[in-house]
This record gives structure tokens, sequence and C-alpha cells, in this order.
């Protein structure tokens, strides 16, 4: 692109009359020119002219091969085309809407999942320089455990190793705030002062935690979020002088938070902090020199130094755990192989929504294909009636590659068109469309309308309009003139060409719908089965409540410190809820005994980390899981939710802080462990330091209470008079409203402690489908697309027999004419349909094998090759293909053979 | 019409640019001139000039400019460029080797192989 081709590019678009008059003007001269020489040989001057002319040729001829040689030419071209192409459509504006609106499906719902995965998966985090940000995990493969927190003396040794800028546990808590009208439950995130120089986030008012702060125990100062300073604090604008009471203790509000600011957490809870508090983990009330193996730090995350890569620290950091294992061998024994991992912070925000968005996207995909292919079908068959005038094009010298770049250009302004009023849809149903989504679908708050998601609309559109318009363009280009411009009108079976590749789109079609529609079918199984899954107990009739009794820093001050402390509270508590109107039985438990809840046991499991055990007598075998679930429950508990005893005897008032530790195993736990013996007294322990033997005493029958998906994890229950446990649920069995029991229990549990909260009361049927509502959403998004996927090949193979039987009504005048019954023709056009239906479904059947295969992960309860669905759904598309030939089936059968044969 | 001969594709811009070098011409005079200095053994198409001046035009070989001809009729003008006069110096070369190939391929006898 040099200079000239600038100037001559100026030329056409900047200087155009003035070049056209230029150019007008050169080739008149030239025409004097030669005139002047025939002149000069004796003509003339009017007969010099005339010849000159003449043998010139025609002017416009000549004006526009130089135009064409004039820079920039493509784009004239390309106008033009557009402006042809608008105007066609304008003259068929039926066709026009529908292949607009189906294209607007298309790219208007592909568009809105993009717009999720985007802001979800590929924008990267709202901090700065979030590519430095990496979670620290901690595992022990030896003994199969992962995440199994770190200790303080590991924190310091990863500040000191200079892989990093900083590095913050983090410790999700919640804690009882108090002071104003009603105590409240916070959700509290405790981490180290550099916390926010960490992440790279101001507050919006005041100030974050000094950096250099390594005082012992809890800094009296919090910094609070958005949503509590409008909820509690009524936006007070002199927020930064007040104090909170938070279990029992007092701290300074030192700054809020940015509204949206969200924390970088694996679970909806971890990611809505309303409180944060910092400290250096040591010092009351943590122990002064905490050792090195008491891993009481669940999460932590760091930034890397600037310029280092996540590789080049990892390999940094193996050294470092190399070295600490030698350093401190008996801390570190050699079975449990620690190692230290470093994971993109981001992964483990979004890490487990990752599957289920892309399952969705490609779903959504394939509904963009499929009206890519109901569209491309719908314009060969406009093809076959545009035939005349594009013969004629061709028979006054357009070349075929004009023709096709015409055509493409149609289709380009058919797919913008298209693109354009989905964004349009899409823009205007934004709020309820965001309303769908699942509340605890990590970066909610960033999903918006963005630069990328409007290129990926412009790219989508303008892939669809190539994708459906290049066959009928190239088919078009490829026009018997002869035949076309004698033919056109009548009956033509020579367009076999045309007609083979429509057969082929509407395979096409069908086969994609068919995979999705067998997707869908495999999904909407698997929730099915899980929804009816024999739970091992009965929630009907239960509720649960919780409250949460507080933790103070002095642990002096501390009335609930032990469990003989607690007991008499719990007891209490049991008995005036048993005594409530409505109440059949009443229990308590801490939260992780709410069964199915997955927020309070990842509650449980970040806050107290795994329960690692030992087991007397066993030597720790790397085939057991030595990673447990526990919870501890009042005795009543397993009676109330209807899990029977199989051996041995439950928890009784015998069990209590003076004797030994008790618990109740499940079969899968008893079978795991001791396959051929009694399970009733032996014995394990937790190994953590100072731990007590805890004998096991009974043994309770399997129930899904961790999982619905699976029914043998191994589960301990502890006696709760005997360990306490601050966050309680208090779970009631009996005929009542959740909303007049919650309050009559917040009655009750303030009047022995008015300072406690009480929140989150639910029945258990709902907590149960809750659990399953991640779940619920794919099947239904899958579903919706499945169906509308069913819904466009139907309409695809009725366009296809329609325009096949009024391609051949002359044909089929002539056979009626020649004795055919009408059942016959009835028969030949559902035969062709039918055989259609079947050739889309066998190839649909193979491409929906492989796609089962690759979501065999999100599958529960059936094979991806599940027989039944399989063929129920192949049925149900061949059903739909057969309605969807009948009415061109009844057109056939009402020809009138006399009108068949005169029509042309 | 013994004297004439086929253009190959591909020479029309060669002689035109020899054409201008001569001196500055308007399109008819290219016209006469190739005529001129190819013994009017080439005679070009009037159809195929135009295009091929915008061309060379564009492409920086030529520049153009109005002008007066000798029996003062307005008239636009093509001369070379440096670029051009460079690009006419290659192709002769490229052609003279060319055809020295194809006449030494051309007259070779049997007993040569």
């Amino acid at each position: 692109m040099n200079l000239a081709y600038l100037r001559s590019l100026a030329a056409r678009f900047f200087h155009r009359s003035q070049t056209e008059s230029e150019l007008e003007e050169e080739l008149r001269a030239h025409i004097q020119f030669r005139a002047d020489d025939l002149e000069r040989s004796g003509l003339g001057r009017i007969e010099a002219e005339r010849r000159a002319r003449i043998e010139f040729g025609g002017h416009e001829g000549f004006k526009e091969e130089c135009r064409e040689a004039i820079a920039g030419n493509f784009i004239d071209v390309f106008l033009q085309d557009l402006r042809f192409g608008s105007r066609i459509l304008r003259k068929s504006p039926g066709f026009a809407v529908v292949a607009i609106l189906t294209i607007a499906l298309g790219i208007g719902a592909t568009t809105a999942i993009f717009s999720v995965v985007d802001a979800t998966l590929l924008e990267p985090l709202p901090y700065p320089q979030s590519e430095q940000l990496v979670s620290i995990q901690d595992d022990f493969p030896g003994a199969s455990a992962r995440d199994v927190g770190l200790s303080e003396p590991e924190w310091q040794d990863l500040q000191r190793s200079g892989i990093f800028e900083y590095v913050s546990p983090t410790w999700f808590d919640e804690n009882n705030l108090t002071g104003s009208s009603q105590p409240a439950r916070v959700r509290l995130l405790i981490v180290a002062p550099n916390y926010f120089a960490l992440l790279g986030v101001q507050p919006k008012f005041g100030r974050g935690f000094d950096p250099k702060d390594h005082s012992p125990g809890l800094i009296p100062e919090v910094v609070i979020s958005d949503g509590l300073w409008k909820r509690v604090f009524g936006s007070d604008p002199n927020i930064l002088s007040k104090s909170v009471r938070m279990d029992t203790d007092l701290y300074r509000i030192v700054g809020v938070m940015p509204a949206g600011f969200d924390a970088p957490g694996r679970t909806a809870e971890e990611r809505n902090i309303e409180v944060w508090a910092a400290t250096s983990f040591y010092g009351a009330p943590l122990s002064d020199h905490p050792p090195r193996n008491r891993r009481n730090l669940p999460t932590a995350v760091a930034r890397l130094k600037p310029g280092l890569t996540i590789a080049a620290a990892q390999s940094r950091l193996d050294a470092l755990v190399a070295s600490l294992r030698k350093q401190y061998a008996a801390d570190y024994p050699p079975q449990n192989a620690w190692t230290v991992q470093l994971v993109p912070l981001k992964e483990r925000v979004v890490g487990n929504v990752r599957q289920s968005l892309v399952l969705l996207l490609g779903a959504v995909g394939l509904v963009l294909l499929i009206s890519c292919v109901n569209v491309a079908n719908l314009l060969l068959a406009r093809a076959s009636t545009r035939g005349r005038e594009m013969a004629i094009r061709r028979a006054v010298g357009a070349g075929q590659a004009r023709l096709t770049r015409q055509l493409l250009t149609e289709s380009l302004l058919l797919s913008l068109f298209g693109g354009i009023a989905g964004l349009a849809i899409l823009y205007l149903l934004k709020d309820f469309l965001l309303r769908l989504v699942p509340e605890n679908l990590p970066r909610l708050n960033e999903i918006s309308i963005t630069w990328s998601v409007l290129l990926f609309a412009i790219i989508a559109s303008v892939g669809s309009g190539v994708l459906f318009g290049l066959a009928p363009a190239l088919q078009a280009g490829r026009v018997d003139l002869n035949h076309a411009l004698k033919q056109e009108g009548r009956v033509s079976t020579g367009s076999g060409e045309r007609a083979r590749a429509r057969r082929g789109l509407v395979i096409t079609e069908f086969a994609l719908s068919l995979v999705l529609m067998i997707a869908a079918g495999l999904l909407l199984r698997s929730f099915w089965d899980l929804l009816n899954v024999q739970l091992g107990f009965r929630p009907q009739s239960v509720i649960s409540v919780r409250t949460r009794l507080p933790s103070p820093n002095d642990p002096s001050v501390d009335k609930y410190a032990t469990a003989s402390q607690e007991a008499p509270f719990v007891r209490e508590l049991i008995r005036r809820c048993a005594t409530l109107p409505g109440v059949e039985e009443a229990a308590i438990g801490d939260t992780a005994s709410i069964p199915l809840d997955e927020s309070l046991r990842d509650l449980k499991l970040i806050s107290e980390g795994q329960f690692l055990l030992t087991v007397e007598g066993c030597a720790v075998q790397s085939h057991h899981s030595t990673v447990v679930e526990r919870s501890s429950v009042s005795p009543d508990y397993f009676h109330l939710l209807g899990i029977p005893l199989l051996r041995g005897r439950l928890f009784n008032e015998l069990d209590n802080d003076n004797t030994p530790q008790v618990a109740i195993i499940n079969q899968a736990m008893a079978q795991s462990y001791w396959p051929n013996e009694n399970p009733l007294g032996k014995r394990f322990k937790s190994v953590k330091a100072g731990a007590p033997w805890i004998t096991i005493v009974g043994v309770i029958a399997n129930a899904r209470t961790q999982s619905l998906a699976q029914a043998d994890l191994l589960q301990i229950y502890l006696d709760l008079y005997q360990t306490g446990a601050k966050r309680l649920a208090i779970l009631l069995r009996g005929h009542f409203r959740t909303a007049a029991i919650a309050d009559e229990v917040r009655e009750q549990v303030q009047s022995l402690d008015p300072t406690l909260p009480v929140s989150g009361a639910q029945t258990l049927d709902e907590t149960v489908s809750a659990s399953l509502s991640q779940r619920q959403f794919s099947v239904e998004m899958v579903g919706l697309f499945a169906l509308t996927a069913l819904l466009l090949a139907g309409l695809g193979i009725y366009g296809v027999i329609s325009y096949v039987v009024s391609e051949r009504t002359h044909e089929i005048g002539i056979r009626l004419a020649l004795g055919a019954q009408r059942r016959n023709i009835l028969n030949i056009v559902f035969r062709y349909g039918l055989g259609l239906a079947m050739a889309g479904a066998a190839v649909g059947v193979i491409c929906a094998l492989i796609v089962s295969h690759l979501m065999a992960s999100l599958l529960y309860g059936v094979r991806p090759t599940d027989p039944l669905t399989f063929a129920g759904v192949a049925l149900l598309f061949i059903g739909v293909a057969l309605v969807a030939c009948y009415v061109p089936a009844r057109r056939a059968m009402n020809v009138d053979p006399m009108v068949a044969l005169r029509c042309e | 019409m013994g004297n004439e001969a086929e253009l190959l594709p591909g020479t029309l811009d060669l002689l035109i640019l020899k054409a201008v070098s001569l001196g500055p011409l308007h399109g008819y005079g290219v016209l006469l001139r190739i005529g001129q200095i190819s013994g009017r053994a080439l005679l070009i198409e009037q159809g195929a000039l135009y295009p091929a001046l915008f061309r060379l035009v564009r492409q920086g070989l030529l520049k153009a400019s109005w002008g007066k001809s000798d029996n003062n009729r307005r008239a636009k003008f093509y001369e070379l460029t440096s670029k051009g006069r460079k690009r006419l110096r290659e192709e002769t070369d490229g052609w003279n080797r060319l055809v020295a190939a194809i006449a030494s391929a051309l007259a070779a006898r049997p007993q040569e192989i």
C-alpha cells in the first residue's frame, strides 16, 4: 500500500465526480485524436468522428473496466451488492422475516450463554494483575487427602521464601453481630493484615489493615462490606467512627468495601463476605507458638512476585517443600508425601461450574447450527425461483464469481440483521434472563454485554451468514444458461443437485437436533433418578433452624467453651423445642448434620479442616480413604431422621464429658475398615495432636446425607454432648408452618440467651431440592434448546417435503391420471419423508454416542449408551417427521390431475 | 496482415512502460507509439489500453497529469515514475533472458542431445 495506491483510492471516494468527468473527457479526447488521424487520411470530419467512435466501441464498457482498475473497486462492488440485496429482501418480506427471526433466535441464545461463559470463565478476575494470584493447596497424596490446610509456621516459611509478594491465609467463619435490634449472623473472613494489599483492592471509605501489623491475636479493627453497611447500618455516613460487637468482642470499623466487591471464594458463602477481620494467626485465642503440624488454616491465597510465572513459582515451591520435609522430618511423615500446589485463583472460584457451562455453550451452539441449516434450506428453495434472474445476469456478462459474491452478500445481510435483532432482544430481556441463572453461580454480578460479547455476536453473525450462504451461492453460480432461460417456471426435474443439497441439509438438521435431544434426555433421566433416589432418611415434615454460639477472642469469657459448659444449654433447648405446638420430635446437631446442605458442609470443611483419622491397630493403607465426613449430633437425631440402627446402640445419657468419646459409624465405614470383623468396640482418633481415642458403639444404615449421587460415603457421628459445637442446627419433626415455627424457635433460643442469632429456617424437602439446583438449571436449559431444535427440525422437514410435492405436482398429476390411488400418493410422500427422517436419525444416533461419552461425568444412574433414551428419542423424532409430512402429503393427495397436467 | 504478431499476456504493461519512457504521451499517443516502435506488428486493442493505464497508475509506475496536446486539445498525459523506470529495466532484462532461453531451446538440433 503505497502513496500511489492511496491517491488512487482517494480518487475513487473523495473526488468521485471529478474522476468520472475526467474519465469521460479522456475517452472523448481519444476519439477526437483518432478522428483527427482519420481526417488527415482524407475522410470528412463528421465521417471521421463516426468511424472513430465505432472503432472505439461502447463507452460504458470501457468506463466500467477503467473504474475497476482504480483502487478500492471491491468496496464499491460490495456496496452495490448490499443495495441490490436489500432491495431483493424487501420484495419478499415473508421470507426475510422468517429467516431473520430464525437467525435472531440462534444468535441471541448463543450470545446470551456466551456472555455468561465470558464473564465467568474467560474474563480475568476483577483484581489488578489477577493472573499473579494463586490459591495455595496443601495435599497429603500418600494418605489420599487433599486440601488439608496449612499451619502458621508453614505460612511464615512461604512468606519468607521470596516466591510470593504476599501470602494470606483465609479463614471463613460466621460470627454473631450484636448491638443492633436483632442479633445477626454475619459471614466473616479472617485474613492476614496484607489481604487487601494482596488483592490490590482498597475500601471505598476508610482504609484496609496495615500490612506490617504483626501483633498477636485479632486486631481490633474490621472492614465491612457495602451490603452490610446498607442493611445493618442504614448507609450511615459516620460509619468510620462506629464499633461493632462480634461474638462479644468489640471491633472498630475502619473501612467499607465498594459495592459489587466479591471475595475470591469457591462457594457463594465465601464470596459474599460481610466482615473482614485480621490476625497474624498467633496469640489468644490461638496458641502463642502454634506447632507446625497443627493445620488450622484451611485456605490461603497469595500473590506471586512480579514477573514470576506460576510454573516457575511451583518448581521453586517444590524445592522449598523438599527441604522443609527434610528439616522437620518429625512433622512430615514420609508416608503422607506432603506437597504444596499453586492453583490459579480463578480456577478456585469457577472450577466447579466449568463443565456445566461448556455443556450449555455446546448445546446452544448446536441450536445456532441448526438454525443456520434451516435458513440455508430456505435460501436453496428461493434459489430455484431465482434461477431465471441468475441466468439472465450470466447471459449479459456477469462472471460466476460476481454472482456468488452477490448471493453471499445477501446472506451476510440476512445474518447481520438477524444478529442485530438477536442482540436487541437479548438487551431487552437482559434482566429477566439474569433472574433465571442460579444464584450461586460465581461472578454472577460480572455478567453483562461487554465488548467481547458484542464481538462474539458479530463473528457469530458473519460466520453464520457464510455458513448458510455459501452452499446456495455456489449452487446458483453454476447455472446452465440454456436450460434455465427456457425452462424456469415449468416443473423442472433438472435441479437434482439442488434437491440433493436440500435433502442433505435436512438430514444434517435432523441429526443435530437428535443429538441435542438425546443429551437432554440423558440429563433428564439423571435428574429424575436423583430426584427419586432412595434417600435412606425421611425428610418429610422436618425443618432445620440454625443458631450460633459466640467464640470470643478471650476464651476465659466464653460461656460455651467446653462441651460440658454447652450441654445444659443444648439439653434445655431441645426440651423447650419439643414442647412447641406441632412438634413431635426435636434434635440438635452441628450444622454439618443438616442433610445435603452443601454450603454448610463446605463451611465446616473450610473452618475446621478435614478429619483425618488413624485407626487403632490398623496401619494406614493408601487405598483407604482416611478422610471421612463427620458431624456431632444429639441422641435423638437418628430417630428423627428415620435412619435405622443396624448394630450396637445409639448415644444415651451415660455418654458425657467424663466418659470416653463414643461414635456411631455408618455401614459403609464399617465395611471399609472392618470388613470381616465386628466394628463395635474398635477405636480410632484424629491425627491432630492430643486428640482422644474414640470408641465405636453403634452402626447405622447408609443414608445419602452428604450427597445424593453417592450412597456409600464414610460417615462418623459424634456425640454433641461430648464434643460440643458452636454452629448448631435445630431439627424439628412435626406439623407446623415454617415461618411460624421459626419465630417460636427464635423466642426459645433468645429466652435462653438473647445474644444468639437465629436464621436459616428451611424444610428438609427444600434443602434436598436445593442440592439439585445446579443440575436442574442444566436440564432446563438443555431441554429448552432441545425442544427448539426439534421445532426447527420439524419445520425443516415440512419445508423440504412441501417443496418436493410442489415441484412434482406435474408428476403426481400424471400418476393420478394413469390410475394411481390417492392412497398410493400419500404413501409415496410419507415414505420419502420417513426415508429422510431415518437417515437423519441414523447419523444423529452415531453422533449422539460420541457426545454422550463426552458428557458421561455429568450423568447419574444412566449409561451414556442408554438404549431406552436413544430409542425413545429416535422414535419421537420419526413421529415428528411423520406429522410434519402430513400436511404436504394431504396436499399431494388432493392434487387435481387436470390442473396439474396443465400447469407449467 | 502478415506482419502482425500476437501479444503474449502480461506484455501489454511492458510495452506501455516502454512507449511512455520515450516521452510523455496521452492514451491515443501510446497506441500510436507502440504501433510505431514495433514496426506496426503490434496493434493494441483500444479496449485493453485504458484499464491497463489506470492499473499502472494505481501501482505507482506511471503518473498522470492534464496538459495540452500538439493541436491544443486538452488531454491526460502519462509519464514514467522512477519506480516505473526501475520496473521497465527489470522487466526488459527478464524478457530478454526468457527470449534467449526459448530461442536456444528452439534451436536445438537432434545431434546436440
